[in-house]
């Protein structure tokens, strides 16, 4: 048991420099890249040598400026997403368990009409409709993990609630909000830690996602998704401008999981049980 | 009394159930009919001319008021007739149920691949806790969950299609109208990128009960009768660990309603994912609504029975003294 516990400590090392890895080539990748990601430096698929160290993409652009500039937006809108949807999840779970009763009721079965899509149904739907500006991209990225986020937030709550300093504070009359953001989140956030770290490999997945098919980052926009699917069928002469997002993504999410596992496990919760 | 208990249990459950999938409808349809403003407008685009606006209009019945519109929607639906598409003109069911078929050979077939692996390896592991190969798959199953589908998908084709080797067909396209087993070398990669995708999560789930069930104290008295190990582990610990086991795995092929979207996109598998994505760009509204209505129906098909199967196989919920 005792190397097993190592071993963990390890791999949330691991993940942390995965984490680490990745997101100083996604920040500092515009200052690093050696070409503008929409000049043209080279033909079509063009192998990797000379001074294109990823070779060359379908329009013969560089590919390793392409990857160095794309990744900053996909992490930048995946966060801010995060923080929104676990935000708006953990009031509305918070809200849900503390009212209890009618309005419990009410916040939970409008959640579980959310909940009746597949994630990534939601997302096509709502954005096939309203557009595929970023802010949208985010806000229905959000929507789609506020569901799931309000069920752990409310199974929490309905686990302190009853507490005496909860009962103590609505006795002297303090406001519901004070109340949800003072006595009953700081003893939920663990659990919202969690949710917050696996959220965002969902929202890496699915940001990425939908700019694969399309729905994200608009051409000409540098943008790891969109590379995959602009450049896959090219794979055969130049695969790198697919590979290398691809590689990105996986070290990002396996990262950011190996961290958020850590966490859970220390605290006793087990993430590989939350479902998505 | 006590049937009686598991009765009402069942049909609250199946009456919710109807109830969400009443308000999925309503959900749908709001959306595509009228979320940005004008859908002939949006299905047009900017350049439309007003009486070709008004006819579409007029074909969409925008100009009813809602519930008018959304009544005959429903009722149309439900006596399948979902209307004719926007893209070719044509009626939608007879273009949608061959891809709804086409769907449900890939996740029937990556239902019978993958959980019998999943099942055995979580076994394998549980059996051999902390050794080496627990240690490998633990971590692999990990990676995978952490792995977007589409990634897994394009790792699959740079394998075996395009960099390293070239063993297997790179796209999944059928002629029209004929059937995805003409070619069964189609259906190998779409069939084992969804069943990475599942893996990790059962793998995980039997891993984890078969672990509990395996240091419980009838274990450690069947060892000391002296029953063999595989008798033992097979007979006695696996139908215990199953249970548990059983709404994951639905719950994981729930999920997979979303999943195959993106996947039948990356092989042009004719599936009604690549449906979907392709009246999400001819902006083809009536295919997206009857589209977007079945995967939620099936999604919450599966999620019913998922908690209809956890109820039945555990002794305390049956007893009513449950709730939710």
């Amino acid at each position: 048991m005792a190397s097993l516990s190592g071993s963990r400590t390890g791999l949330a090392t691991v993940g942390i420099a995965c984490v680490g890895f990745v997101a100083f080539l996604a920040l500092a990748g515009p200052f690093l890249s050696p070409y503008s990601p929409e000049e043209f430096v080279g033909a079509p698929f063009q192998p990797p040598g000379g001074t294109l160290w990823l070779g060359a993409d379908a329009l013969g652009r560089d590919a390793l400026s392409r990857v160095l500039s794309g990744g900053y937006r996909t992490l930048g809108l995946a966060a801010v997403a995060t923080v929104l949807g676990v935000a708006a999840g953990a009031l509305l779970g918070m809200a849900a368990g503390f009212l209890k009763g009618t309005a419990d009721e009410a916040i939970m079965r409008l959640l579980d009409v959310a909940l009746a899509f597949p994630q990534m149904i939601f997302a096509l739907l709502f954005l096939s409709i309203l557009g595929s500006d970023p802010w949208l991209v985010v806000l229905v990225v959000a929507a789609v993990h506020a569901p799931q986020v309000a069920r752990v937030a409310r199974a929490g709550t309905l686990r302190v609630a009853g507490e005496d300093f909860v009962r103590h504070a609505e006795a002297i009359g303090t406001p519901p909000l004070r109340i949800l953001l003072r006595e009953i989140l700081p003893n939920i956030s663990v659990p919202l830690l969690v949710e917050l770290g696996l959220r965002y490999t969902y929202s890496i997945a699915l940001i990425a996602g939908l700019s694969f098919l399309g729905l994200g980052q608009q051409p000409p926009t540098p943008d790891w998704g969109l590379m995959i699917n602009e450049n896959r069928i090219g794979m055969g002469s130049n695969p790198w401008p697919v590979l290398a997002p691809v590689i990105l993504i996986v070290l990002l999410t396996i990262g950011v999981n190996l961290v958020t596992d850590a966490l859970a496990r220390r605290s006793g919760a087990t993430a590989a049980e939350t479902s998505r | 009394m006590f049937e009686g208990v598991v009765f009402r249990l069942i049909v609250r459950r199946v009456l919710l159930g109807l109830v969400t999938l009443f308000l999925v409808s309503v959900v749908v349809f709001v959306a595509t009919q009228y979320l940005p403003g004008d859908a002939a407008q949006a299905v047009l685009g900017r350049s439309a001319t007003p009486e070709r606006l008004e006819a579409l209009r007029t074909q969409l019945s925008l100009d009813d008021p809602a519930p008018v519109q959304y009544w005959r929607w429903l009722t149309g639906l439900l006596s399948g007739d979902a209307g004719v598409s926007l893209a070719n003109q044509k009626p939608i069911i007879p273009q949608v149920m061959p891809r709804v078929a086409n769907s449900f050979t890939l996740l029937a077939i990556t239902v019978i691949v993958a959980v019998p692996v999943a099942i055995a390896a979580g076994i394998l592991a549980a059996v051999r806790k902390d050794s080496g190969a627990d240690a490998t798959m633990t971590v692999a199953a990990l990676g995978l969950a952490a792995a977007p589908e589409f990634v897994i998908a394009i790792g699959l084709i740079a394998m075996f299609s395009t960099v390293v080797f070239h063993w297997l067909p790179p796209v999944s396209m059928v002629p029209p109208n004929s059937s995805v087993f003409t070619r069964p070398a189609i259906l190998v990669l779409p069939v084992l990128t969804l069943a990475l995708v599942v893996f990790p999560y059962i793998f995980r789930m039997i891993r984890a009960s078969m672990i509990e069930v395996l240091e419980s104290d009838y274990m450690e008295m069947g060892r000391l009768k002296g029953l063999r190990r595989r008798r033992l582990v097979l007979v006695h610990a696996l139908p215990n660990a199953l249970g548990p086991t059983l709404q994951v795995i639905a719950l994981t092929f729930a999920y997979l309603a979303g999943g195959v979207v993106i996947v039948e996109y990356i092989f042009g598998f004719p599936g009604i994912g690549q449906g979907l994505i392709n009246a999400v760009t001819a902006r083809d509204i009536p295919v997206i609504q009857l589209t977007v209505l079945l995967l939620a129906t099936f999604y919450v098909t599966v999620n019913l029975i998922a908690d209809l199967v956890t109820v039945l196989v555990t002794p305390k919920l049956r007893t009513g003294t449950w709730h939710r």
